[in-house]
């Protein structure tokens, strides 16, 4: 009897620490919204994340994308063949990039990438007290050292997802047109006229910043409170890849029902 | 030096972020057929419209002379009222006829506009009054059968 209870007192203390936590990162949240303002002056700082962020990813994020155009092509040609629609090849390749694959994929890949080395980066600042040691000269380690990595994601996922999605359409083209043979004209002029730019293209847009801030923030709050030592360091990495993937996906569902509902 | 590296490269990376963006609304989208010639609408009234949507093409000969812009209810003559906008330098007589009709044999529908003889042409709030509504499957197939039906019972007498 009494290991029950303390099974379900120990179930309360999780869940309780777990929602403290989730008001702590959004009390956090908050505070790099406000302490960003002064980043305007010194937009070098955002630029040379965006550096590490982005230049760095682009390599990844490209040749994933061409191989996903690629197999989109070939899978999309097999199954269109049956019913006789391999001319919806090209319309099949682009909806599923720009509405899906490219900023869920983008997400994903830049989580595994960018983010494991922003909450690693953080958490080796924190165990080795230069966190402690900035704010001891009175500067904010929040504004200096999380907000420029904050905004450095958040712009650097859109456009890796753009670079993505049309990395992979060219890749869909290459398998299609070439290799198989379905007509040139008809690939492009069923994409033409099926995807919409602002429906599709700039919902895909949209899906895409908000996994850039998402797995931006979940990264950084990882390595902003990481137990001190290689170990927690660690754990905190992990946790980066996990929790952002799965916060990834989750928003796309929810983004998706709300944005393509007809 | 070193910083004046690391921005070049920024600015290079965003750049072709750009142009990928640019290359997903032109090549991939259809932003490039957004017109910006100028248009004059006209409007016409169906009985049904079957599957027409809004940014459908308005065709004359084949050739996109315009897009339906918008569909809406009349409920007082029970009819569906389509708002054209066709091109500016397209210029049609009063007494066109239109038509919906289905691009091959089950794809999207579009409007077919046929050219009348009148003098006049067609002008900004114009109202097309021949029209032709939507060939429903099911009417034909109901039809096919009514007929064949009627046929066998022609044949008992």
């Amino acid at each position: 009897m009494n290991v029950l209870v303390d099974r379900i007192t120990r179930l309360g203390g999780f869940v309780r620490l777990n929602i403290a936590g989730i008001g702590h990162a959004t009390a956090m949240f908050i505070t790099v919204i406000r302490r960003s303002i002064g980043l305007l002056k010194r937009f070098r700082l955002v630029s040379d994340q965006v550096f590490f962020l982005g230049n760095y990813s682009f390599v990844i994020i490209a040749v994933s994308g061409l191989f996903v155009g690629f197999v989109l092509g070939l899978q999309g040609y097999y199954t269109l063949n049956r019913y006789g629609s391999e001319q919806a090849l090209g319309l099949l390749v682009a909806l599923s990039l720009t509405r899906e694959l490219g900023p869920v994929v983008t997400a994903l890949l830049f989580a595994g990438r960018a983010g494991t080395s922003l909450t690693a980066e953080i958490g080796l600042m924190k165990a080795g007290e230069q966190l402690s040691a900035m704010e001891m000269m009175a500067v904010d380690p929040v504004a200096r050292v999380i907000a420029p990595r904050f905004w450095a994601g958040v712009i650097a996922m859109p456009i890796l997802a753009a670079i993505f999605s049309a990395v992979g359409i060219v890749g869909g083209y290459l398998v299609g047109v070439p290799l198989i043979g379905v007509d040139s004209g008809a690939f492009w002029s069923q994409m033409q006229g099926g995807v919409d730019v602002l429906k599709d293209v700039g919902n895909g847009v949209i899906k895409s910043v908000v996994f850039g801030i998402a797995v931006t923030f979940i990264a950084l709050y990882q390595g902003y409170e990481s137990k001190p030592t290689p170990e927690g360091v660690s754990l905190a990495t992990t946790r980066t890849v996990v929790i952002s993937s799965l916060a990834v996906l989750a928003l796309d569902f929810l983004l998706t029902a709300v944005m393509f509902s007809t | 030096m070193k910083k004046n590296s690391l921005d070049f490269w920024v600015g290079l990376f965003v750049v072709t972020g750009f142009v990928a963006l640019l290359f997903l609304g032109l090549k991939a989208g259809n932003m490039s057929s957004f017109s910006f010639a100028k248009n004059y609408s006209v409007t016409a009234k169906f009985d049904n419209i079957g599957g027409l949507k809004p940014r459908a093409p308005v065709k004359s000969a084949g050739v996109v002379v315009g897009r339906v812009a918008a569909i809406q209810f009349d409920d007082k003559t029970y009819q569906a009222t389509v708002t054209l906008h066709l091109e500016e330098n397209f210029h049609f007589p009063k007494d066109s006829s239109a038509k919906i009709l289905t691009s091959g044999l089950l794809g999207e529908q579009y409007i077919g506009l046929e050219a009348g003889g009148n003098d006049q042409m067609l002008a900004q709030g114009s109202k097309i009054t021949q029209t032709q509504s939507a060939i429903v499957l099911e009417s034909l197939i109901s039809q096919f059968l009514y007929n064949k039906a009627a046929d066998a019972g022609k044949e008992k007498d």
